[in-house]
C-alpha cells in the first residue's frame, strides 16, 4: 500500500492504487479473451470453407495487393513499438514523451486505415464486395463470394476495431496533456497498449491466411 | 393411424420396440431417482422442521465416500445408458445393403418422392413391409426434417447436401410424417403419411397408373439433353473421365486425394465441378448449379448408378 | 463472521435512516447511477418488464394450442409469437435475470465490497441491455421476426421476410451487456474481497457466479459474431451459409450453439447459487460437502463448452462426432447430480424453516431434477432421434429453465427482498403464490413429454386431434401458472407499500450481506469486515440469531 489514499485517480471502492491498477489490468485481460473467442468464430469458419475450397481460396488470396497488406503490417507492427513506448514514459513520468509516442501510434493507425481504404476502393472497381457488386465470371462463382466475404468481414471487423482504438487513443489524449498519467497511475494507457496489442495480433494472423494463400505455388 | 389415447406411437418398425424400451428403461431410473429424491426431502422437511427458534443443528461438513459413491454409481449408470443408446443409434443410421432407394426432396411446404421405378409421390411415402428402406434426401430451400414417430427415426433435410436414413417397417397400415424442423409459414402443414403396404400390393402400386420412365432412364435422357455425353463417354478418352463403374469406386483427385464416388461427391461434381477435380483432367467442366433442380440431380445420380450396377 | 461493524447500526433500519434508496433522488440519480444495488434494482424492472412480455406470448401460444385448427392467429403470427416467446425470456430475462439482479445486487455485499470493481461499466452493462431489448421490441411491433429464437439458416438468412437482422442486432447489442457483467463480476471476485475472505471462505453464491462469468465471457463473443454474420448475410447476401454459393448451413448451427449450450449454464448455473445460499439458511446448516459443490458449478462450465452437438444428432454430422458429443453429455450430468445430493444432504438433521425462499429452493429441487433427469433421455443418442424437435424437448428445457431457474430466481428474489427493499412481504400471499406455480408449471409441461414421445413436433401452429387433450390440460396449467405469477408478484409489489419493516437479518442467515442495514447505506459497509470464520458457520453463537426483526 502506498500514501496513494489521496491520489486523485483513486476511485473510492478500491482500498489503494495497486488493487485499482491490478483490477484494470485483470478486467482488460478478461475483455481480451472475449475478442479472441470473438475472432475466433471467424477464425473457425474460415478454417472450414479453406478446407473446402481451397483453390477458390488460393485465387481469391492471389487477388489481395500484397504489397499494401505487407505495408499494413510493417505500419501495424510500428506502431506496436510506439505505443509500447508511450507505456513505458508513462511508466517512467516523462509526460511529453507519452503525448508524442501516441501521437506516432495515431498517425500509424490512420495511415493503417488508409491503406485499408485504398484496398477496399480496388475492390469496388473489380467488382469483388459481395452484397455490394460482387460479381465472378469464372468457375467457382459461390466459393469466390465466399473467401470475399470473408475477407471483408474479417478486415472488416479488424478496421473497425482499429478506429475504436482511434477514438480512444484521442479521448486519452486530454489526459495524457494534463499530466494524469505517471508511475503511480498509468493503467489507462497500459491497458490502451494491450488492447492495440491484440488488435495488431489479430493482424498478424489475418495477413498471412487471406494475403498469402498458396503464393509459394503461383 | 391409432386414435385410441396412447403414451407412445404405434411400433410399427423394427426400431420401434427397441427405442421403447430403452424409453422405459430411462424412465424407470428417472422415476426411481425422483421419488428418492423427493421422498428424501419431504421426510427431512417433516422430521427436522424447526421447533424452536434458537436450534442449532451441528454441522456436518461433509463425507469423502459419500461424495465419490454418489459421483461413481450416476457415472456408471449414465455410462450404461449411454452405450445403449450409442450403439442402436449406429444401427439406425447404417443402412443395409439390401436396402431398397426411395428419394425425397422437401421444400416449403411438400414434400416430393420418387422411387426409382419412376412412381412419384406428394406428401406421402409408400413403402413395402419388412423390407429395409433407404431414404436419400435433400431440400431445396431451406432446412426441413423427415419424421416418421410410429419408426421412431427421423433426419434432417438439408439444402446443399445428401443426408439418408433407413427403416424397416414392420406393420401394414398408415402412420403420420411430419416435418420436424422448422421451416416457415406453413411448417405445421408440411405433413404427410407412410403407407405401408404388402409386398405384392407395393409391386401393384408401384407398377399402377400411367406408365412413366424410370428415375434411371430419366436420368439418361437428361444426361443426353444437357450435354454430359459430350464429354463423359461410355469409355475413357472424352473430355472427362468415364462414369461407368464410377458409383461406389475410389476416384483419385488432382489434389492427391482418395475419395469414394458417392451420391454427395457425384452432386458436388455437377454443380461445383472445379472443386474435386479428377486427376489427369483439366477444371474446364462447366457448373449446373442454379440450371437443374434437385430432382433431376437425383435422376442423373440413379442413372450414373445404373452404370455401375452388373447388368440385370 | 465477527465483523468490525458497530452494534448500533442494525437501528439504522428505521424511518429517517439514509440508505441507497434515498440518499439521492431524481431520474438522473437513477440513469447515472454507478451503485452496484441501483443497477441491480433497474434490471430488476426491465427483466420483469421482458418477463410479462415473453409470458403474455406465452399465454397467447398456449390460447392457440388449446384447439388443433389455426382458429386464432394466421400460421404467420404463430410463428412471430414463439420466436419472440423464446428471444425475450432467454435473452432478455433468463440470462440476466439472476446475475444483473441478484448477483449485481448481493455479490458486492458478500464478499465485503463497496461495489463492483468497474461501476461505470455495470452501468454501461444495462445500457446495452436496454438498446440491445429496445431493438429487440421494436423488431417485435414493427412487424415481428419468425426464425425461431435459434435463427437457423437458411431460413433465417435468405428466406424470412421479417425484421431479422433488426432484432440480431438487438441480441448482439445485448450480449454485450452479459460480456461486460462476466468481466465485472470475474475481476471483483479476483481482487475485490474483504480481508480474510479466502476462496474457500465464499459462499457458494459466489462460485457459482465466477463460473457463470467464465461462460459468459468465453461463449457470447462466438454467438454475437455468428448473429452478425447471419444478420449481414440477411442485409447483403453475403453468402457464408448460403447452400447455393456453397455455403454451410450447418455450420452455423456449430457457431450458434457453441455459445448457445454454455448458455444454458449461464441460466442456471447462478441459480444453483442461489440455492445453497437458501438450504444452508433454512436448514440452518452448512452446505454440505463445500468443495465438491463449488468444483462442480467450474467443472460444468468447462464441461458446457464441450458438449454443443448434442442439439444437433439428426442434421447428418458425423455419427462419430455425435458419439463424442453424447459421451460428454452424460459426463456433466455427474456434477449436476452431486449439487442435488449435497443439497439434500444439507437438510439431513438440519432445522428446516419452510419460509418462502425455502419452498421455492424445495421446488426447485424437484423440478430441475425431473428437467435433468429428462435431458439424458435426449442426450441418448437412439432416444433422441425420436425425441429431437418434438414437444418433449421443449417439456425438458422448460422444466430446467421454468421449474428450475425461474425457481431459483424467485427463490432468490424473496430471499433477499427484505435486504433490498426493507421490506418484508406477506409469507401467506407469497407462499400461495409459490405453490400456485409449483402446480401450474407442473400441468403445464408433464403432459407435453407424452405429446412429445407421441410424435407432436415443436413449432406447429396446427396439430392432429388425437393430441388435444394434452394440449387442453397444458393450457389448464398454464392458467393456474399465470395466475401464480400474478400473485406473487402482486405480493411483492404490495410489501412495497404495506409489508412491515425489515432488520438486517429477518432470516437469522449468514453472510456478511445480513449483518448490514435493510436497505443498506449507499457505500455497504460503514467500516470494511474483516473474516474470520468458515461460511454457512451456523452453529456459532452469535448475537445476531437472536435478532428476528418484525416477524
Amino acid at each position: 500500500m502506498s500514501s496513494s489514499a489521496s491520489h486523485p485517480a483513486l476511485r473510492h471502492y478500491f482500498d489503494d492504487l495497486q488493487q485499482q491498477h491490478e483490477s484494470a489490468t485483470m478486467g482488460m485481460w478478461a475483455f481480451l479473451a472475449q475478442e479472441i473467442m470473438f475472432f475466433g468464430g471467424l477464425f473457425a469458419g474460415y478454417t472450414v470453407y479453406r478446407f473446402k475450397y481451397f483453390n477458390a481460396f488460393v485465387t481469391g488470396s492471389n487477388l489481395l495487393p500484397l504489397e499494401w497488406g505487407g505495408l499494413n503490417t510493417v505500419i501495424l507492427i510500428a506502431s506496436s513499438f510506439t505505443v509500447a513506448m508511450a507505456v513505458r514514459c508513462a511508466q517512467q513520468g516523462q509526460h511529453k514523451s507519452i503525448f508524442n509516442w501516441f501521437i506516432a501510434t495515431m498517425v500509424l493507425g490512420i495511415a493503417f486505415l488508409g491503406v485499408k481504404s485504398i484496398e477496399y476502393s480496388h475492390k469496388y472497381h473489380d467488382h469483388l464486395i459481395p452484397g455490394l457488386n460482387f460479381t465472378w465470371d469464372g468457375p467457382m462463382a459461390g466459393p469466390m463470394k465466399i473467401f470475399f466475404s470473408f475477407y471483408f468481414v474479417m478486415t472488416g471487423m479488424h478496421a473497425l476495431h482499429m478506429v475504436i482504438g482511434v477514438g480512444l487513443m484521442i479521448w486519452l489524449m486530454p489526459k495524457i496533456r494534463a499530466g494524469k498519467f505517471g508511475p503511480e497511475y498509468y493503467s489507462p494507457i497500459e491497458n490502451f497498449g494491450l488492447y492495440w496489442h491484440f488488435v495488431d495480433i489479430v493482424w498478424i494472423f489475418l495477413f498471412p491466411l487471406l494475403y498469402l494463400i498458396g503464393r509459394h505455388i503461383q | 393411424m391409432s386414435k385410441d389415447f396412447s403414451l407412445h406411437p404405434e411400433l410399427a418398425s423394427t426400431f420401434a420396440l427397441p427405442v421403447d424400451l430403452l424409453y422405459f428403461l430411462l424412465v424407470a431410473i428417472s422415476a426411481f431417482f425422483t421419488v428418492a429424491i423427493v421422498v428424501v426431502v419431504i421426510i427431512f422437511c417433516v422430521k427436522y422442521r424447526r421447533r424452536s427458534d434458537d436450534e442449532r443443528p451441528k454441522p456436518i461438513h461433509g463425507s469423502l465416500p459419500l461424495e465419490l459413491a454418489w459421483s461413481i454409481i450416476p457415472f456408471f449408470i449414465c455410462m450404461g445408458i449411454f452405450t445403449l443408446g450409442a450403439d442402436m443409434f449406429f444401427r439406425m443410421y447404417r443402412a443395409p445393403a439390401d436396402a431398397i432407394d426411395v428419394y425425397v426432396v422437401g421444400k416449403q411446404w411438400m414434400w416430393k418422392i420418387q422411387h426409382p421405378e419412376g412412381k412419384r409421390e406428394i406428401n406421402e411415402l409408400h413403402v413395402p413391409v419388412n423390407t429395409p428402406v433407404r431414404l436419400t434426401m435433400t431440400s431445396e430451400d431451406v432446412i426441413h426434417a423427415f419424421s416418421i414417430p410410429a419408426f421412431r427415426t427421423k433426419r434432417d433435410v438439408v439444402p446443399g447436401r445428401y443426408n439418408t436414413m433407413w427403416f424397416e417397417s414392420t406393420k401394414v397400415g398408415e402412420y403420420h410424417l411430419f416435418c420436424a424442423e422448422y421451416c416457415g409459414t406453413q411448417h405445421s402443414t408440411m405433413i404427410g403419411k407412410v403407407v405401408v403396404m404388402e409386398e405384392q400390393d407395393y409391386q401393384n402400386w408401384l407398377s399402377g397408373g400411367a406408365a412413366g420412365e424410370s428415375m434411371a432412364e430419366a436420368g439418361m435422357r437428361q444426361f443426353d439433353q444437357l450435354g454430359c455425353a459430350t464429354c463423359h463417354k461410355n469409355q475413357s478418352g472424352g473430355r472427362g473421365p468415364t462414369l461407368t463403374g464410377v458409383y461406389g469406386s475410389p476416384v483419385q483427385l488432382a489434389s492427391g486425394d482418395i475419395v469414394v464416388a458417392d451420391e454427395s461427391y457425384i452432386r458436388e461434381s455437377i454443380l461445383q465441378p472445379t472443386s474435386q477435380v479428377v486427376n489427369g483432367y483439366q477444371p474446364i467442366m462447366p457448373t449446373f448449379q442454379g440450371q437443374i433442380s434437385e430432382e433431376t440431380l437425383l435422376q442423373l445420380i440413379t442413372y450414373i448408378k445404373s452404370l455401375s450396377e452388373p447388368t440385370e | 463472521m465477527t465483523t468490525t461493524v458497530t452494534p448500533e447500526s442494525p437501528a439504522a433500519a428505521d424511518h429517517g435512516a439514509e440508505n441507497y434508496l434515498n440518499h439521492e433522488y431524481g431520474i438522473k440519480s437513477w440513469l447515472l447511477t454507478v451503485d452496484h444495488k441501483r443497477i441491480g434494482l433497474l434490471y430488476l424492472i426491465t427483466t420483469t418488464m421482458f418477463f410479462a412480455l415473453g409470458g403474455v406470448f406465452a399465454g397467447l401460444i398456449r390460447l392457440e394450442l388449446m384447439t388443433p385448427q389455426g382458429d386464432m392467429f394466421q400460421a404467420d403470427t404463430y410463428n412471430k409469437l414463439f420466436t419472440m416467446h423464446g428471444v425475450a425470456m432467454i435473452f432478455f430475462f433468463l440470462i440476466p435475470s439472476v446475475p444483473a439482479v441478484l448477483g449485481n445486487f448481493v455479490l458486492p455485499l458478500m464478499i465485503g465490497a463497496k461495489d463492483v470493481a468497474f461501476p461505470r461499466l455495470n452501468l454501461l452493462s444495462w445500457y446495452c441491455y436496454i438498446t440491445g431489448g429496445s431493438l429487440a421490441t421494436f423488431a417485435i411491433v414493427a412487424g415481428g421476426v419468425d426464425t425461431g429464437w435459434t435463427f437457423y439458416t437458411p431460413y433465417s438468412s435468405t428466406y424470412s421476410d421479417g425484421f431479422v437482422a433488426l432484432a440480431l442486432t438487438g441480441v448482439f447489442i445485448n450480449g454485450f451487456s452479459s460480456i461486460l457483467t462476466g468481466v465485472n463480476f470475474l475481476t471483483t471476485i479476483h481482487k475485490m474481497r474483504a480481508p480474510g475472505m479466502t476462496w474457500f471462505r465464499l459462499p457458494l453464491f459466489i462460485w457459482a457466479h465466477y463460473a457463470t462469468s467464465l461462460m459468459m465471457i468465453l461463449g457470447t463473443p462466438v454467438v454475437a459474431i455468428t448473429l452478425l454474420l447471419v444478420a449481414l448475410e440477411n442485409l447483403l447476401g453475403i453468402g457464408i451459409f448460403n447452400p447455393d454459393l456453397g455455403g454451410d448451413p450447418i455450420l452455423m448451427q456449430h457457431l450458434f450453439w457453441f455459445y448457445s449450450h454454455p448458455a444454458v449454464y449461464i441460466m442456471i448455473v447462478p441459480g444453483f447459487g442461489v440455492i445453497s445460499e437458501v438450504i444452508a439458511c433454512f436448514s440452518r446448516k452448512a452446505i454440505f460437502g463445500y468443495s465438491f459443490v463449488a468444483f462442480s458449478s467450474l467443472a460444468i462450465a468447462l464441461l458446457g463448452f464441450l458438449v454443443w452437438g448434442h442439439h444437433m444428432f439428426t442434421t447428418g454430422q458425423s455419427v462419430y462426432a455425435s458419439m463424442v458429443f453424447s459421451f460428454i453429455t452424460f459426463f456433466i450430468a455427474v456434477p449436476t447430480a452431486v449439487k442435488i445430493f449435497n443439497w439434500t444432504a444439507t437438510m439431513y438433521r438440519g432445522s428446516i424453516d419452510l419460509k418462502t425462499p425455502m419452498l421455492y429452493a424445495i421446488g426447485f429441487m424437484g423440478l430441475f431434477l425431473i428437467g435433468g433427469l429428462t435431458g439424458t433421455f435426449l442426450s441418448t443418442l437412439a432416444m433422441d432421434v425420436h425425441l429431437h424437435d418434438t414437444y418433449f424437448v421443449v417439456s425438458h428445457f422448460h422444466y430446467v429453465m421454468v421449474g428450475g431457474m425461474v425457481m431459483a430466481y424467485l427463490s432468490g428474489l424473496h430471499f433477499w427482498w427484505p435486504k433490498m427493499t426493507g421490506r418484508l412481504y406477506d409469507e401467506l400471499m407469497a407462499k400461495t403464490g409459490a405453490v400456485l406455480i409449483f402446480l401450474g408449471f407442473n400441468l403445464t409441461f408433464f403432459p407435453q413429454f407424452v405429446l412429445g414421445y407421441l410424435g407432436m413436433p415443436r413449432r406447429y401452429h396446427v396439430y392432429p386431434e388425437e393430441f388435444q387433450i394434452l394440449h387442453v390440460a397444458s393450457t389448464g396449467g398454464a392458467t393456474v401458472l399465470g395466475l401464480g405469477y400474478i400473485i406473487m408478484f402482486g405480493c411483492l409489489i404490495y410489501s412495497l407499500f404495506r409489508g412491515a419493516k425489515a432488520g438486517p437479518n429477518p432470516w437469522t442467515a449468514k453472510g456478511l450481506e445480513w449483518e448490514i442495514e435493510s436497505p443498506p447505506i449507499a457505500h455497504n459497509f460503514h467500516e470494511t469486515p474483516i473474516v474470520t470464520s468458515e461460511p454457512y458457520a451456523y452453529e456459532e453463537e452469535d448475537v445476531l440469531l437472536a435478532d428476528k426483526a418484525s416477524h
